[in-house]
């Protein structure tokens, strides 16, 4: 035990000397929470419109006036013929067109019937849906108004109750996503990394014939990151409870332990990357490209899994990123037990032994 | 007559407080083969690297070929060769891709370009490697490579750091005759080595030791001032005081 | 001038030489512009449906055909009650609760008003917002229907309303992927010419050959001009081949003109080139300079507005976006590929880009230097 101590102690001299990367370990986390926590927010707000008001009497300005006065929208300009459209749109400072024909006051007293033409730039359709339905609504509630002295009949009035995040707020879907994120980068890119550079520059060779075994040459590469990055677990959680006011509704000795599970996962990744090549750049284009972008996509936590074609839902099985996904935002964000996670935890601890297994094995192989 | 190519005066780099190298202070002759010795982490490489204008000095004066360290790299660089301690040429070109791609950054034309690889290659025996990539050739033969891309453009000055670690004794003595050669022609050759057999093949040699030189002289007369059979003994006079190493 | 011609000469070979870099060159494009449209598919749509209908009249019954009819649903529950649903959104099977009450027909017809519990699980907010949009949007048109036939019926007084009717240019079918191919190219061609520019340069440091360079006489612009030729056609061939993907895969055409395009991305690639160079000046391992590039270009991909939109941002990330490169080349790709938008209307970002270019490969020469 003495000796591992020693080793242990070597591996994060190494780390703890390179300050540059160091910083970027424990920076890259707190500068994820803040983009996603803050800046990616997928409400829609302040979107610039441009009103073509062909009418301009006292039902039009009104109509005008409350579209302005909702949040989703900024009238960027007025415009008088339709052709000023279309240059918006090319210039890219407009995201939709509110063409309110002629006389529309009078149709809308007198003939109770009058149209109101959206048009939305749909480059990007999810905003052009959005921006669709907020513009829609608010003429609804407008219309509301003119009728207000008149009994509608037949109103079915939903009540939308959104469950678990009723600010729709970015961060309770992507805050266990970076954590997925942020645990493999440094455990799996790390690890093979920095075992690989141990067999590039030889010095592998002089740890292995030392009366260490070699089993525990790679545990104590693997311990710091693992130590690393229960620091970065913990530093997302206080920032996500203290600067997102995100909810841990959970238990947190769940959350840790869960989450030490997938640590060790990742390290198991990372080892059997490192078994598997020989230089620097091949692992860390593996952990790059393999690893990295496979956890973003198919995790589930940027793009609904759902929508994709089915060999790649089949494919997301594989991710272990998914499944470690699902199981904080059951006990963070849902406040869920075990006893509703135990399926994936069992997944993720089967993963864990499968890499376990085959990387010890093919270690063994090259060493005889 | 002998003329100073390379002339420096109390030459020194600091790194904070470390001094590395400590007030150097030498003349080196044209066609002179001058042996610069000295234990490990001595400051041998620091002062090369600032003669060829790789690092800048924190002091003192230095000119190589007539020209300043200080102001006139780029023109010292056009008159001197370098081959580092670790092998630098790419090993991901061929032999031949090689030597026409230094020559190229030299402003040798086409024709010379051909014509001395040519003759490099017959001269280093290289035929039947020449269109193959360099990581596959041997150390020794790498080497050899690396001093004749150095000589290439026929510079004054080539600086050499420990050209010949790690080979065996044959391919040493061989890597000597080509260095024989270029001082023949004229290229005043300064030396870093760790072979003391290789201190003897010198015109003179200066030892350093904790960033100074201890001693400055040609073998015959050093081992006689130490009253020392062989170089290997003054040497071991004067670098067993050495506070650092590396 | 010479010595730039053996500077490419020498930089091309390499790059010809190494399989794995080829690879990644011409391979992982082609690989990511067909799977990453696919994965990164936004549109709403195989929404999990909940239903717990206490009412089993035949207005609850229409409704909610319709609403699977939508195409936008999918009836995964039809629960007796509020918590067995509630289970089935624990466990992700459903993301929306639609709760009709007891006594919805009845209600409706007596009192002409009823309410509905919609409930959504909002974890992901843009799903959580659609979906509900589209639940709200449906509901309004039974709504309308059912009271068309009431009116039909009793010939009750007309009231005023407001048709809204919607047009989708650009891209009327609404397909997603037209939206993220132009966006996803921009980041690949990103990511090549900055990663393979800051990796190049310092895989020379660690090799030492740079030294070797270092000693010649060769010019710092030459230098740089040989590193940053090869790794521009390069950037320019990726980007050819991105267009070509998706032509033949997603029949996308690009709307303006080509001539355009390729000006501003030969621009675009000479700031981001820089930005490789600038890079490599500060780092001394390929591992350094692989994690300090990933980290620029991971806040570059997510303020760059390649998944949400740059408008909603609050407003200092859109001051931030506006220091970002890449935004610039999703904003402009999107322009011209889907709108056709012309040299005037794309001008102000070009000339940002230009200002890029200058600013990061002049801070690059300043910043290399041969002699320590």
């Amino acid at each position: 035990m003495k000796q591992l101590r020693i080793f242990i102690r070597k591996e994060f001299a190494h780390v703890l000397r390179d300050r540059k990367t160091l910083l970027i370990l424990f920076g890259m986390p707190v500068v994820q929470i803040l983009i996603f926590g803050f800046a990616l927010t997928n409400e829609v707000k302040n979107s610039k419109i441009l009103v073509v008001d062909h009418a301009r009497d006292i039902a039009s300005q009104q109509l005008v006036a409350q579209i302005e006065a909702s949040r989703y929208f900024e009238i960027e300009k007025t415009a008088w013929n339709q052709q000023q459209i279309e240059r918006g749109f090319h210039e890219g400072q407009i995201k939709m067109a509110i063409v309110i024909p002629v006389n529309f006051g009078q149709e809308l007293m007198h003939q109770n019937d009058v149209q109101v033409q959206l048009i939305a730039d749909a480059s990007d359709p999810n905003l052009a849906t959005t921006l669709i339905n907020y513009a829609s609504s608010v003429i609804q509630d407008y219309q509301l108004q003119v009728n207000e002295t008149t009994k509608i009949p037949y109103r079915i009035i939903p009540e939308t109750r959104m469950l678990y995040n009723p600010q729709l707020k970015g961060a309770h879907n992507f805050v266990p996503g970076v954590m997925a994120l942020v645990l493999m980068l440094v455990c799996v890119m790390m690890t093979a990394v920095s075992i690989v550079k141990e067999k590039e520059a030889g010095t592998m060779e002089i740890l292995l014939v030392s009366p260490f075994k070699p089993i525990l040459v790679i545990l104590s590469k693997a311990i710091p990151y693992l130590l690393l990055s229960l620091v970065n677990v913990t530093s997302i959680l206080l920032l996500s409870v203290f600067l997102l006011d995100l909810p841990v509704h959970g238990s947190i000795v769940l959350l840790f332990a869960e989450s030490t599970l997938f640590i060790i996962t990742c390290l198991s990744l990372g080892i059997f990357i490192s078994v598997k090549t020989d230089s620097q750049q091949t692992a860390m284009l593996i952990s790059l490209m393999g690893m990295l972008l496979p956890t973003i996509l198919f995790s589930g936590f940027m793009f609904p899994i759902e929508n994709m074609p089915v060999p790649l839902q089949i494919l997301t099985n594989i991710i272990p990123a998914k499944w470690y996904y699902i199981i904080v935002k059951s006990i963070m964000i849902k406040g869920l037990g075990i006893a509703s996670i135990w399926k994936e935890t069992l997944i993720l601890a089967g993963i864990t032994v499968f890499l376990l297994v085959i990387s010890i094995k093919s270690f063994k192989i090259r060493l005889a | 007559m002998k003329e100073a190519v390379i002339k420096t005066e109390n030459l020194t780099k600091r790194f904070g407080d470390f001094i590395a190298t400590n007030a150097l202070t030498l003349e080196v002759y044209t066609g002179e083969i001058f042996g610069f010795l000295g234990a490990n982490g001595a400051g041998k490489t620091t002062a090369m690297r600032m003669l060829c204008g790789l690092s800048i000095p924190s002091s003192g004066n230095a000119t190589i070929a007539g020209y300043d360290v200080y102001r006139e790299t780029e023109r010292i660089k056009k008159n001197i060769g370098y081959m580092s301690q670790k092998f630098s040429l790419y090993e991901d070109l061929t032999v031949l891709e090689n030597i026409r791609f230094f020559g190229g950054i030299y402003g040798l034309s086409d024709d010379e370009i051909a014509r001395k690889s040519d003759a490099l290659i017959t001269q280093l025996g290289l035929q039947n490697e020449a269109k193959k990539l360099v990581s596959g050739l041997p150390l020794g033969w790498k080497q050899k490579l690396s001093f004749s891309v150095a000589v290439l453009h026929q510079p004054k000055i080539v600086f050499l750091d420990e050209p010949t670690g790690g080979v065996d004794p044959v391919t040493r003595r061989q890597f000597w005759n080509l260095i024989y050669d270029a001082a023949e022609k004229g290229v005043t050759v300064f030396v870093t080595t760790h072979y003391m057999d290789e201190a003897e093949y010198c015109n003179r040699v200066s030892i350093m030791v904790d960033g100074k030189i201890e001693a400055l002289d040609t073998p015959h007369n050093l081992k006689k001032k130490f009253n020392a059979f062989s170089m290997d003994e003054v040497f071991y006079q004067l670098a067993r005081g050495a506070q650092r190493a590396e | 001038m010479r010595a730039i011609k053996f500077l490419l000469q020498k930089e091309f070979r390499q790059i010809f030489r190494n399989r794995s870099i080829l690879a990644m060159i011409l391979v992982m494009p082609v690989m990511q512009l067909i799977i990453l449209p696919l994965a990164a598919n936004y549109e709403v749509k195989n929404i999990n449906l909940s239903v717990v209908d206490h009412d089993h009249s035949s207005y609850s019954q229409k409704m909610i055909t319709k609403i699977i009819s939508s195409g936008y649903f999918r009836l995964t529950g039809y629960n007796r009650s509020y918590g067995e649903a509630f289970h089935l959104i624990e466990s992700d099977e459903a993301d929306v609760i639609l709760e009709i009450p007891d006594g919805f027909e009845r209600n409706l017809i007596r009192e002409d008003e009823q309410k509905l519990l919609v409930a959504v699980n909002a974890i992901n907010g843009v799903k959580a917002n659609l979906g509900g949009a589209y639940l709200a949007s449906i509901i309004r048109d039974y709504n309308q229907e059912i009271r068309i036939d009431f009116l039909q019926n009793n010939r009750f007084n007309v009231i005023p309303t407001i048709d809204v009717t919607s047009s989708n240019w650009f891209n009327p079918n609404l397909n997603y992927q037209v939206y993220m191919v132009p966006g996803i190219l921009a980041v690949l061609v990103t990511m090549i010419g900055g990663f393979l520019t800051a990796l190049n340069i310092v895989k020379e440091k660690e090799a030492g050959t740079i030294e070797q360079i270092n000693v010649t006489p060769i010019r710092k612009h030459h230098f740089i001009l040989g590193k940053l030729i090869p790794f521009w056609v390069l950037g320019n061939i990726v980007f050819t081949i991105g267009l070509l993907v998706a032509w033949l895969i997603y029949g996308i055409i690009p709307v303006g003109s080509l001539a355009l395009l390729y000006g501003f991305v030969s621009i675009y690639l000479l700031a981001v080139l820089g930005l490789g160079l600038l890079v490599s000046t500060f780092c001394e391992t390929q591992q350094q300079a692989m994690f300090i590039m990933f980290f620029f270009m991971m806040i570059f991909i997510l303020l760059g507005g390649l998944f949400t939109a740059i408008d909603s941002m609050p407003e200092w990330a859109q001051v931030v976006t506006r220091f970002n490169p890449v935004s610039y080349l999703i904003t402009v790709m999107r322009m011209v590929i889907l709108k056709g938008s012309t040299f005037q209307d794309v001008a102000p970002h070009l000339g940002i880009i230009a200002l890029f270019a200058i600013g990061l490969n002049g801070w690059a020469i300043v910043n290399y230097k041969k002699a320590s």
